[in-house]
């Protein structure tokens, strides 16, 4: 984690990405002919030295963030950048990420929870990164792998863990499950199990949060929305609707894409036709940057000139990641297509190892520092699950609720009755 | 000809509710010995290999279908007809289906795979005013008949509200496609193949419990089950049952148990359900005087609803009771609640002995 290299630049990587190369690492792809049209994308993924990003200067609207980091970096190669308060708090942030998920691992094969469950792990600088640098009035939106995100921006890990568990205390009322996460206070918008839905979500908030400001007039309201999504995300249709409305609005959001190669089985390179993401940003009109997603401070530093432009009304970002999931799609996927070379390179860049590597060796923390945090979490995660299992599962009069505003709008039964104060309409018994 | 019952594995404890497989008394197909017993995700990866063999202009496409599907349907079909006709495509369903309209229009058999039925609403404005709409809107110089959309659909027991919609009742309001639904790996095997054939645009919806659940002998040759044709799958004489897909099974319990009270269930099968085939039901309810109409999908605006509408009006002297529906509660799909919302074999019973002491 040296500073020296620029967050903003394509992170290189002795691990060839480029799917003409023999060593391929998915199955049951052989061919190595670049010209052959379905094998996905045909260009490389790394660049030469002197990057090309792409970033169209219109007229100053488009401040060319990534220069404006790159020259923060060179200047202070030495200098830290976070101090020990910052370094604790990203630490166990990440920490928390990491061991709730493996916890919810251990639940889901105990039969605890059930349903279909996204886990986050070797993604946690991305959250982390981000979210961390929020305020509480800040919307998040994010996807169905959204444990970590909205244990990020403040759900506590308790009201998480109920909702895993289909629990009355759940952030929910266990209505939701695994890949629906909301918070009205901490804002966090969901939690989408279909993916691309959430971005326009995301940007109707933004554009709430601008409104307020210059028509409504509340000058302090500089509210800042990110959207977080996948690779495979960018290929859909929202996703390029919302690049654009975003842009010629000039909405304070930030589109965090979270390009962890591969959607399900779907490796990224061979579904999309430019796989460098970042680049569709400047098309619309708005930056575009690529950062190293395993790197918490990279990723930090980013994101702090991203959620202060969006802050200071310049307009949104567009912001590429480059991570790595350790497991698989869920809880359900045997993750056998990813080349076990692949999963050594990153799970050697482990965001965790590589910022605790970072505070001991600057001498921001001690082990004994780290090591109190990781008992902390300990604790807090064993006391999510007893409260969870602690709490009652939902009545079934719940079962109606929240479907209309008003449940009457179930309408009048055959018996002249409002259905929903008919306790058969609910109960297992049916209705000639 | 009976089955084995086999529990296939299970995906987290909690609610999983079970169901145990059918008989299918009157099965129609083959007579030759050449039959294994295979489960519903393989019978429909043969009725593939098949339409793929045997039509070179046919190709198989959708999210993950190359390494073979999320749910094994499409396994082996790259490594044997290659990446140009079996290929993944980028996560758009709505690019997906209108390519596929595309192909079809061309001449081409284009078999589209979307993930989760949960996943079909942005193709389906495509589907409904593309795909519906083609031959007629061109006077008969175009068609995308060789289009088949096939889906998986219905409850599991874990999938929540994006994993076990079944949203065949959107697609049933559309002149121009045809809505198909097998249920059992037999049928889904002649079905597919006929749906894939047949000269009009197919949404073929598959019950998504039964993939690993449902086992049954299926001839290993290239076989076709006629399309639009109900089938009694059990007769009686007090009431007439009509469903289709998993739900069947679940009926067929409530049927046992409703025979140990001397009550005679005829069932039926639906098979296609646009367009349905009236008479075979119709046939039954002049024979028995009642019916009840069972899905997975809210009870409001549902397919039941068209069929009861149907039955009404062609047999209305006839009924001795009202029609019934037992279907899924008017809520979106829950989570924790789901045996509270779906059309259980209790409730089936209860209606079919109210239906009959009417």
């Amino acid at each position: 984690m040296n500073g020296a290299s620029c967050a903003a630049k394509i992170s290189t990587q002795p691990f060839s990405l480029n799917p003409t190369s023999p060593a391929s690492h998915d199955r049951p792809l052989v061919s190595p002919k670049p010209a052959s049209l379905f094998l996905g994308s045909t260009r490389k993924l790394r660049l030469s030295s002197s990057s090309k990003l792409n970033l169209h200067r219109r007229s100053g609207t488009v401040v060319a963030v990534s220069d404006v980091v790159k020259q923060k970096k060179s200047k202070s190669t030495h200098s830290l950048l976070i101090t020990k308060e910052e370094g604790l708090e990203l630490y166990e942030d990440m920490i928390l990420g990491r061991a709730f998920e493996d916890m919810c691992a251990q639940m889901y094969y105990r039969g605890k929870m059930f349903g279909f469950v996204h886990l986050y792990n070797g993604q946690e600088a991305v959250s982390t990164g981000f979210i961390k640098l929020l305020k509480q009035q800040d919307s998040v939106v994010s996807t169905y792998r959204d444990h970590v995100h909205a244990l990020s921006k403040g759900v506590p890990a308790r009201a998480v863990m109920s909702e895993l568990f289909g629990k009355t205390t759940g952030c929910c009322r266990g209505q939701g499950g695994s890949m629906h996460m909301f918070s009205r206070e901490h804002n966090l918008l969901g939690g989408f199990a279909f993916i691309g839905e959430g971005i326009p979500v995301a940007t109707g908030a933004a554009f709430t949060s601008k409104y307020k400001r210059e028509v409504l007039k509340e000058a302090d309201c500089d509210h800042v929305t990110l959207a977080f999504f996948g690779d495979g995300t960018c290929n859909n249709g929202q996703f390029f609707e919302c690049l654009n409305m975003a842009a010629l609005w000039k909405l304070p959001i930030v589109f965090v894409v979270e390009n962890n190669l591969w959607a399900i089985g779907m490796s990224h390179l061979r579904a999309t036709s430019d796989p460098q993401i970042y680049k569709k940003g400047p098309a619309f009109g708005m930056p575009g940057i690529h950062v190293d997603g395993m790197d918490v401070l990279k990723v930090r530093e980013v994101a702090k000139e991203a959620i202060g432009r969006a802050r200071r009304g310049e307009g949104p970002t567009l912001v590429e990641c480059e991570t790595y999931r350790f497991r698989g799609h869920s809880l359900a996927d045997p993750d056998e297509l990813r080349d076990p070379a692949e999963k050594a390179h990153y799970a050697a860049r482990d965001p965790i190892t590589a910022l605790k590597k970072y505070l001991i060796e600057n001498s921001l923390a001690s082990e004994a520092d780290l090591k109190a945090i990781d008992k902390k979490i300990d604790e807090v995660v064993e006391d999510a699950v007893e409260f969870a299992d602690e709490s009652p599962v939902p009545s079934q009069s719940q079962l109606l609720e929240n479907v209309f505003a008003d449940p009457k709008g179930f309408g009048i039964g055959p018996d002249g009755r409002y259905r929903c104060e008919d306790p058969k309409f609910t109960e297992g018994t049916a209705h000639v | 000809m009976g089955f084995r019952n086999i529990i296939g594995r299970r995906l987290g404890l909690g609610l999983v509710r079970r169901r145990k497989p059918f008989s299918t008394a009157t099965c129609d197909g083959d007579g030759n010995g050449n039959a294994k017993s295979i489960n519903l995700y393989s019978a429909i990866n043969q009725a593939l290999h098949i339409a793929l063999e045997t039509d070179n202009r046919a190709f198989v496409f959708g999210e993950d279908v190359s390494f073979g599907g999320v749910f094994r349907c499409t396994t082996g079909l790259a490594d044997r007809f290659g990446k140009a006709r079996v290929f993944n495509t980028p996560l758009c369903e709505q690019g997906i289906v209108g390519f596929g309209i595309g192909l079809a229009a061309m001449g081409n058999r284009a078999i589209a795979e979307i993930q989760f039925a949960d996943y079909i609403y942005p193709a389906f404005d495509q589907i409904v005013n593309e795909a519906a709409k083609f031959r007629y809107r061109s006077g008969n110089q175009f068609n995308c008949g060789g289009l088949t959309i096939r889906a998986p659909y219905g409850a599991v027991g874990h999938g929540g509200h994006y994993h076990s919609q079944s949203p065949e009742a959107f697609f049933c309001h559309v002149p121009g496609i045809k809505v198909v639904i097998p249920r059992s790996p037999r049928q889904a095997k002649g079905l597919l193949l006929s749906c894939i054939r047949d000269p009009n645009p197919v949404v073929f919806f598959e019950p998504k419990w039964l993939y690993r659940l449902a086992v049954e002998e299926v001839p290993e040759h290239d076989y076709m089950l006629p399309l639009s044709e109900a089938e009694v799958i059990r007769q009686g004489s007090d009431i007439t049952l009509v469903g289709w897909g998993a739900q069947l099974s679940v009926m067929e319990q409530a049927c046992n148990e409703a025979e140990k009270d001397g009550i005679s269930c005829e069932l039926i099968d639906l098979k296609t359900l646009l367009p349905w085939d009236k008479e075979t039901v119709e046939a039954s309810v002049r024979k028995t005087g009642r019916v009840l109409i069972s899905h997975e999908a809210p009870v409001t605006g549902g397919f039941g609803a068209e069929i009861s509408a149907s039955i009404v009006e062609r047999c209305f002297l006839r009924l001795e009771a009202p029609v019934a529906r037992v279907c899924g509660l008017d809520t979106p799909f829950p989570l924790v609640f789901e045996p509270f919302y779906m059309p259980t074999k209790n409730k089936i019973l209860d209606a079919i002995k109210a239906t009959v002491n009417y």
